[in-house]
């Protein structure tokens, strides 16, 4: 058993580590408002952009001269990811649930017999694709400089992707990120971005008879670009928000369980207390009795 | 018969602007400025940088913009721009910054014919601006 001065050392030691989780909670309850606030915020853009392009790509009749951005190069042989992770560690499950999902794509890929290329955004996610993917990845972005997530940022990423499809890096691109659900679930998501997944819903929008200043081709040319940076940046967004809201619950677990190691060590201390007094007294006692 | 119609801006940060009393904008779009007022034809279109003026009963505002994509439709009409700034309250030293990084942009000798053509067109309102 540990001596009585151990056991005190190591209660203080974790009622110290105790201290800096629940500061750390805390920080990262202020922050997750913020970010949750700017991810509401930055919905209007996303959506209303998304809108203009399912209408104009609606009204596109000749799929075969759509832009390639948009129907993409034709072919499916190399993937290109973009794994968006957190450039900070303790945030509980974040970045694992991101990589568990990425892998699992990857090895898809990999068994289609298809090439994989990767970017990673945020420092931690490169850390854990090294090891494995080390020659997948093409490139890592870090914005661990930026207080906030901002559109230039993002749109940096975009500009990034965009010139490899360019110079035909590529054929699909997709993106993954965690989803802000609530403070304690966050969805892990792939979304294709390149070529831009259409649902069903948006045909009906076709009827509507838009005037087009320049031309439809050339608007839709403009956009697409644009609207791969407005995606990142609604991804950067949900993906902070979900890493202050994981880094919050992680945190709260760790101020419990260290509360709970406290109790234990305390216990245990006050133990080995006693046990120490009732030796000094037997040992008192059966020495008065023997004289 | 009421003239106004609703107008609503957004930057990728947040919804900038929101107004329903506005009686006439006009944006610079690519070809040329346009002039909506109510009751205009569905329109898509997409902004080279320069003012935003718009008219509405409380007053006339004037914003500068960097990009942007408009559409209009059912007398509602939403710009989407990466960079706005309110003429009233605008800071001159980031009107020069933006200014100066457009400049050095254009010294760039590898940038399209299209691109040259924006950027000439920015450091001009720029400078009509300072």
């Amino acid at each position: 058993m540990a001596s009585l001065d151990d056991l005190k050392k190591r209660i203080s030691s974790v009622k110290s580590t105790q201290k800096i989780t629940k500061a750390m909670k805390m920080v990262a309850a202020a922050k997750l408002r913020r970010a949750q606030e700017s991810a509401e915020k930055g919905r209007p853009y996303s959506d209303k952009m998304n809108n203009i392009i399912l209408n104009l790509s609606g009204g596109i009749s000749d799929i075969e001269n759509a832009p390639k951005l948009l129907s993409g190069t034709g072919e499916d042989k190399i993937h290109l990811c973009v794994v968006m992770t957190s450039d900070r560690g303790l945030c509980g499950g974040f970045n694992t649930n991101i990589i568990k999902k990425a892998k699992l794509y990857f090895q898809k890929i990999l068994d289609e017999g298809k090439t994989l290329k990767i970017i990673t955004v945020g420092t931690k996610g490169y850390d854990q694709l090294k090891r494995v993917y080390g020659d997948n990845i093409i490139e890592r972005i870090s914005f661990k400089e930026s207080k906030n997530v901002n559109y230039f940022d993002a749109d940096k990423v975009g500009k990034t992707v965009i010139e490899k499809f360019e110079n035909k890096e590529f054929d699909v691109c997709v993106i993954f990120y965690n989803q802000f659900k609530n403070v304690i679930t966050q969805i892990p998501q792939e979304q294709q971005i390149i070529p831009l997944k259409t649902t069903d819903e948006e045909i009906n929008s076709s009827d509507d008879n838009y005037e087009f200043e320049p031309e439809e081709d050339e608007i839709l040319s403009n956009l697409l670009p644009k609207n791969i940076s407005t995606q990142i940046f609604k991804a950067m967004l949900e993906n902070s928000a979900s890493e202050q809201g994981s880094r919050m619950s992680a945190m709260d677990n760790a101020t419990r369980n260290a509360g709970e190691m406290v109790d234990k060590l305390t216990i245990e201390y006050n133990r080995s207390r006693q046990a120490a007094i009732t030796k000094e007294l037997i040992e008192i006692i059966s020495g008065a009795e023997s004289l | 018969m009421s003239e106004e119609y609703s107008l609503e801006i957004v930057n990728p940060e947040k919804s900038f602007l929101l107004k329903d009393d506005v009686t006439e904008v006009v944006v610079p779009a690519y070809e040329g400025e346009i002039g909506i007022l109510k009751d205009h034809i569905s329109i898509i279109s997409f902004l080279k940088p320069g003012i935003i003026k718009v008219f509405s009963k409380s007053g006339e505002d004037s914003y500068y913009v960097n990009d942007g994509i408009i559409e209009f439709k059912n007398n509602n009409l939403s710009i989407l721009t990466s960079l706005i700034l309110n003429l009233k309250d605008i800071d001159k030293g980031k009107i020069s910054e933006i200014q100066k990084s457009a400049e050095e942009e254009l010294g760039n000798s590898e940038i399209s014919d299209q691109e040259k053509y924006l950027l000439d067109q920015k450091i001009e309102v720029l400078k009509s601006i300072n």
